[in-house]
């Protein structure tokens, strides 16, 4: 076997947070950092997420997803920054031993002085909904017939029924009647839309593409390739009311049921990981509850906005770098709590308010003209107004960095959004 | 007659209904909108709406077999599924690199697709 590696850090997957997180912490000093990632090239799923949409933030300009993979991809090739392709992380102890797989060195034993994760999320299945019927050929999530179109050129059907309408089941429903299939209809549990209102309106109204709202999929037909799906309204508690079921001809059921944080590696190191984000519980500067392994983007909390994803990426990298040329030791950390309207914040835990912290929160329902704010011991530290505010649009608000010289100690930090706004 | 035409802005969260009121192609009045923003937002998807258009074609020995692309810039709506269909059977010889012109004018708009992203030859590897 080869000699252990040991980097000062090790950043595991090279999506848009690997990406970020890599560029971040060798800017910040490291001058030994390495970048692990499964596929044969960098961006994650940057590639196949052709429709434009993505940078507004982070470069001003609305661009693809390759294009935005591109720009990473390309600063990373100008520092000294060491890229494994075709890499597999098996796994990651607590004592930060990762243990990973190539065709190259094949077992390979990295012992970093630091780690970000960067694994991102993973689509729902047919499962984890739980949808009853027959098991045949034809039932297959969002992204996956994403993948099959835009990277491998393959066609997953012709006549298409979408559950859910998030936004990745929004943007393949313009996709799907792009290349010439049908789509019958998005159909929706709840009694909103689960995607931005910009998709709803340019990939399903351009297109005629039915939404129904509080419905379900109830059935699914077919013994060897679907046939068809029973769709059904639902009712208060969202169970399907038999009377109102339909017969839905179709040859495809395209999934779009929500992501969860990919973290069997963190389970493994002993991380702690928030039961309502499915991520990680982090501090300001994205560390997690193991000293030294950092995380960032989606598996942490699914973002909506890749730029978002980046921003946090930048923090979790630069908190590597200071852990390692600095030997930092955390404060005893203060607990960020979700307060009225807030369904989560992450971080979930501040140790120093001496530096810009970012926070980003998602509310639990709709509601007009607020103010969102963050408290500490009661006293605003910042906030904003909205005219609305929505479950599927994250929200960020920045605290400026405290002058500790007043000793002053925090004992308790929250995020609410409150009524009076514009 | 006055004919109205309704949209829902994408502005910001609040999702406005809008509702525009026209005769003749004139547009007498938009409503629903909550600010400045919508009334423009309503005039335009009414005039000219836009969008970007972005899809694939078949790449020739390269790395992967599809290449991302899109309209260099924005193309009136009513053309995209013309912009689409003239792009089947276009095969692009790989290597391919960031803006390459894949097609120029597409569907009469002036507009020219091109390549999102940088695509290697099958032989070599692009990040290695």
């Amino acid at each position: 076997m080869k000699k252990t590696r040991k980097p000062q850090l090790a950043v595991i997957g090279a999506g848009p947070a690997g990406l970020g997180a890599a560029l971040a912490a060798s800017g910040a000093g490291l001058r030994d950092v390495m970048l692990i990632e499964r596929d044969f090239e960098l961006g994650g799923i940057l590639p196949q997420c052709i429709h434009d949409g993505f940078g507004s933030i982070v470069f001003k300009e609305v661009m693809t997803g390759p294009e935005y993979a591109q720009r990473f991809v390309e600063e990373i090739r100008r520092t000294d920054v060491e890229i494994m392709l075709n890499t597999m992380v098996l796994d990651m102890g607590p004592d930060m031993r990762i243990t990973a797989v190539n065709d190259r060195e094949g077992i390979v034993e990295i012992e970093p002085e630091s780690i970000v994760l960067a694994m991102g999320c993973r689509e729902r299945t047919r499962h984890q909904v739980m949808l009853p019927g027959f098991r045949p050929a034809g039932v297959i999530t969002a992204g996956a017939a994403q993948r099959d179109i835009n990277i491998e050129g393959l066609m997953p059907g012709r006549k298409i029924v979408i559950l859910g309408s998030g936004d990745i089941g929004l943007i393949m429903a313009r996709r799907f009647t792009l290349e010439g299939a049908r789509v019958e209809g998005v159909y929706e549990l709840m009694d909103h839309p689960g995607g931005i209102t910009r998709n709803v309106v340019q990939c399903l109204r351009d297109f005629e593409i039915p939404l129904h709202l509080s419905h379900t999929v109830s059935f699914i037909h077919g013994r060897k390739r679907v046939e068809a799906v029973t769709v059904a309204e639902v009712d208060a508690d969202l169970k399907p009311r038999k009377e109102t079921e339909r017969f839905v001809p179709c040859d495809t059921l395209c999934l779009s049921v929500g992501l969860i944080p990919e973290n069997e590696l963190s389970k493994h190191a002993g991380i702690q990981l928030d039961p309502v984000t499915a991520g990680p519980f982090v501090d300001e500067r994205m560390e997690t509850t193991v000293d030294g392994i950092f995380a960032c983007g989606n598996v942490v909390n699914v973002f909506d906005l890749v730029d978002y994803v980046t921003h946090s990426a930048q923090v979790a990298g630069r908190g590597a770098a200071e852990y390692v040329l600095q030997g930092r030791k955390r404060q005893s950390p203060v607990k960020v709590v979700a307060g009225r309207n807030v369904k989560y914040v992450v971080p979930q835990f501040v140790s120093d308010l001496n530096r810009d912290v970012d926070f980003y929160f998602r509310v639990e329902h709709p509601e007009r003209a607020v103010t969102a704010r963050i408290l500490a011991d009661g006293k605003p530290l910042a906030g904003k107004k909205h005219k609305m505010v929505r479950p599927p649009e994250m929200l960020k608000q920045t605290t400026e960095a405290l002058d500790v010289s007043t000793g002053e100690k925090t004992r308790e930090l929250t995020v609410e959004v409150i009524p009076g706004g514009e | 007659m006055a004919n109205k035409h309704d949209f829902v802005c994408i502005n910001c969260p609040m999702s406005c209904s809008l509702e525009l009121t026209e005769e003749n192609g004139e547009i007498l009045e938009v409503t629903g909108n909550d600010c400045k923003i919508g009334k423009r937002y309503a005039e335009e998807e009414f005039k000219d709406p836009r969008r970007v258009v972005t899809t694939t074609v078949s790449v020739r020995s390269g790395s992967l077999p599809m290449l991302p692309v899109r309209s260099a810039e924005a193309i009136p709506k009513r053309l995209i599924t013309d912009a689409v269909k003239s792009l089947e059977g276009i095969v692009v010889d790989a290597p391919v690199k960031l803006d390459q012109v894949v097609l120029e004018d597409v569907a009469g708009t002036g507009v020219n697709i091109i390549a999102s992203r940088d695509l290697a030859s099958a032989s070599i590897q692009p990040n290695t």
